[in-house]
């Protein structure tokens, strides 16, 4: 790892800039200022939108600074924007409005509940609404969504293309015509990306060597769209909700199994507001359940030092940590290693709350990306596999371990490190 | 200053496009707005906003389902919304041109905007016969337009990258290429905001044919060769690659 370089504080003896002599110590005060001096107007400001409330309860005692991750890569954290109103910063029209990506590590720690979870897509709808500046990539991300249904702007009949390549029936509702036990919704990634693609049919092989009864929507199925919301775009998320929830409650299913964490949040814990109540599970915590079938399948062992990111959305949202590490551990050979920030403390990768879809705007505010910066602490493991969970990160990560020189280190789903177990034919 | 859009609702080319009888199987796609037109809608708030005055935006509306079309142009900072209720899916752009200039007639605008053409017919007629029938100057290609004084600046693209500068007399009919901005993003929860209160006038289509092109037989282009994809190793590939070369005697 390149050693931590520290910022020199500019310090000339004569400097005038703009006519004001700012010469002597980076330190110097100018002036004494009082807090009064300071309004709470923009704080207040942020707090009066319905949702952001929580913003104005903030007392300033930093732990959220230390956890926050844009922190690492930059100069962010609740307090640190309580701050910047204080002295200033509108939030709607700031930049920072858009880097945080509500992985919900602050909320963890904050003795006061700010929720930045909450926060961040309220005054994000607000500046939408009022039409201020929004990131590029981003409105992109949501036309494609309103228009074809994913954000990567893939047309919907090439939905279930992938299905040809999975080698195994991977079997449609519609055409099934019969009530299955589970409904696997595979997630906009997984169907259209070409690793998440991987994934896919890795899982279709695993449910179909578990002999699963399940099928998947094909053509009818759309984007969960709780980035989107996340990210500001509330009347997008619910249009898409309204749709995905009449759709799933056309067939007769008895449990979802999701690919992604993000839909997980989503059917789980947002669309129960709009009226869905069904089982949703994410695939780890479903596999894990036929680990006792599942292990005499894994027949190939895998001889390699892995480690495990707990994507936010699992974890820290959803309280799954275990049963990703069980699954691993079930691949004989596969040596676990842990990466110093875990579980609870897990470091986000940058892709949550819209941030999958702002990577060039958020490397003008920050040093490095966050996917970087992890697929860093993942190399220093010494692991020669980076384990994941959420189809945000394969192409994420695989971006970050070539651009931080960790090319020997493989990227891999859990699904896909599961199916080379079971298959042994390909190499790793 | 008042500001007609004529917009075009037309099959979606993201998915297959099926073909019944001799056109297009209209019952199998989706209908969109013509992405031209999003660059016209732009363009037409972008002078309101410069020069103050209000935008109308009017289609046919050939399926039925305009509606959300005319939300989205609204809530992008039109002012008012007109269909011409035809339900003709298969009524090309001589057809619509009529139809649109009787209704333009006597709406008295001061500029008119229609995309420069669109997806389903690509001979960009559109803006030419409006302007056509209500006897008014039409200028095509257009990537910019600023009004002033009973005046229009306008900027029309030439192909190698020449731009001209023309200073036109309004009223006038102009096909845009493209809105000097990106057109703006319309949030979803305004569009559905608007959807619950905006009032669309609906007016009925004129009477009587236009000419225009009759359709003998539509059929999907045969595929009739496609590339060799050379796998293998970089050895492999490069020694496929000399072979070649050579069969078509050209090492
Ligand atoms: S942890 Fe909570 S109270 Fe403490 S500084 Fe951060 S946001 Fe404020
Ligand atoms: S949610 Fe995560 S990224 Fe956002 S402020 Fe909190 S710790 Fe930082």
């Amino acid at each position: 790892m390149a050693p931590i370089e520290k910022a020199v504080a500019i310090e000339k003896e004569n400097v005038i800039v703009d006519g004001m002599d700012i010469s002597g110590p980076w330190s110097r005060i100018f002036e004494q200022r009082t807090i009064f001096d300071y309004t709470p107007e923009l704080i207040e400001k942020v707090a009066s939108i319905p949702g952001a409330e929580s913003f104005a309860n903030c007392y300033q005692c930093a732990k959220c600074v230390a956890v926050c991750p844009v922190d690492v890569v930059g100069n962010y954290g609740p307090r640190k924007l309580y701050r910047y109103a204080q002295t200033g910063m509108d939030l709607s029209e700031a930049p920072q409005l858009w880097l945080c990506t509500t992985c919900a590590n602050c909320l963890r720690v904050c003795p006061k509940e700010v929720n930045m979870v909450r926060i961040m897509p309220a005054v994000r709808e607000q500046a939408i609404l009022d039409g201020k500046f929004v990131p590029a990539e981003l409105q992109q991300a949501f036309e494609n969504t309103a228009k074809y249904g994913n954000p990567l702007g893939q047309p919907q009949r090439k939905r279930d293309a992938w299905t040809q390549n999975a080698g195994v029936p991977v079997p449609i509702l519609k055409d099934l015509g019969r009530p299955v036990d589970v409904l696997w919704y595979v997630g906009s990634y997984p169907s259209y990306h070409p690793r998440g693609i991987d994934a896919a049919c890795a899982a279709a092989r695993i449910f179909n060597a578990l002999g699963i009864d399940f099928a998947i929507l094909g053509k009818e199925e759309k984007d969960d769209a709780d980035s989107q919301r996340l990210a500001g775009e509330k009347g997008l998320f619910e249009m898409m909700a309204e749709y995905n929830i009449a759709t799933f409650n056309k067939y007769e299913w008895k449990e979802m199994v999701v690919t992604g964490p993000h839909e997980l949040n989503a059917f789980k814990n947002v669309y129960p507001r709009y009226g869905f109540s069904r089982p949703v599970v994410h695939y780890t915590t479903f596999l894990v359940r036929y680990l006792d079938r599942l292990k005499p399948l894994l027949k190939h062992p895998i001889h390699k030092k892995v480690t495990y990111h707990d994507p936010c959305y699992l974890g820290r949202h959803n309280g799954e940590y275990e049963a990703p590490r069980q699954l691993l551990q079930a691949i004989p050979g596969l040596e676990l290693v842990e990466m110093p920030r875990n579980r609870e403390n897990g470091f986000c990768c940058g892709g949550g709350g819209g941030g999958m879809w702002m990577d060039s705007f958020t490397a003008q505010h920050t040093t490095m990306r966050l996917s970087e910066k992890r697929a860093m602490e993942a190399a220093a493991t010494g692991a020669d596999i980076l384990a994941v969970a959420c189809p945000f990160e394969v192409s994420r990560f695989e971006d970050a371990v070539k651009s931080t020189g960790n090319e020997h280190m493989r990227v891999l789903d859990i699904l896909e490190l599961l199916d080379r177990s079971m298959r042994g034919d390909v190499e790793i | 200053m008042h500001i007609v859009v004529a917009i075009k609702h037309i099959p979606s080319i993201a998915d297959e496009l099926p073909v019944r009888h001799n056109n297009i199987d209209f019952d199998s796609v989706d209908f969109v707005l013509n992405e031209w037109d999003e660059h016209s809608i732009e363009q037409a708030v972008l002078i309101k906003e410069a020069v103050g005055g209000t935008v109308t935006v009017i289609g046919v509306d050939v399926i039925g389902e305009l509606d959300n079309a005319l939300h989205l142009a609204l809530a992008k900072g039109a002012d008012r919304a007109v269909k011409i209720a035809a339900e003709e899916p298969g009524a090309d752009s001589h057809q619509q041109a009529k139809w649109l200039a009787e209704a333009i007639q006597n709406m008295s605008p001061d500029l008119i905007l229609s995309g420069v053409q669109a997806s389903n017919d690509l001979d960009g007629q559109l803006g030419p016969l409006i302007a056509a029938y209500l006897d008014l100057p039409y200028i095509g290609g257009t990537s910019a337009i600023e009004v002033t004084n009973g005046k229009a600046m306008v900027l029309k693209e030439f192909p190698g990258g020449i731009g001209m500068r023309y200073e036109i007399a309004l009223p006038f009919v102009a096909g845009v290429q493209a809105a000097p901005k990106p057109p703006r993003y319309a949030p979803v929860s305004k569009v559905r905001q608007i959807a619950q209160t905006a009032k669309v006038e609906t007016i009925e289509p004129g009477e009587g044919e236009s000419g225009g092109l009759r359709f003998l037989k539509m059929a999907p282009p045969v595929v009739t060769g496609h590339a060799e994809m050379i796998q293998g190793t970089a050895k492999e590939i490069a020694a496929r690659i000399v072979e070649l070369l050579k069969s078509r005697g050209l090492l």
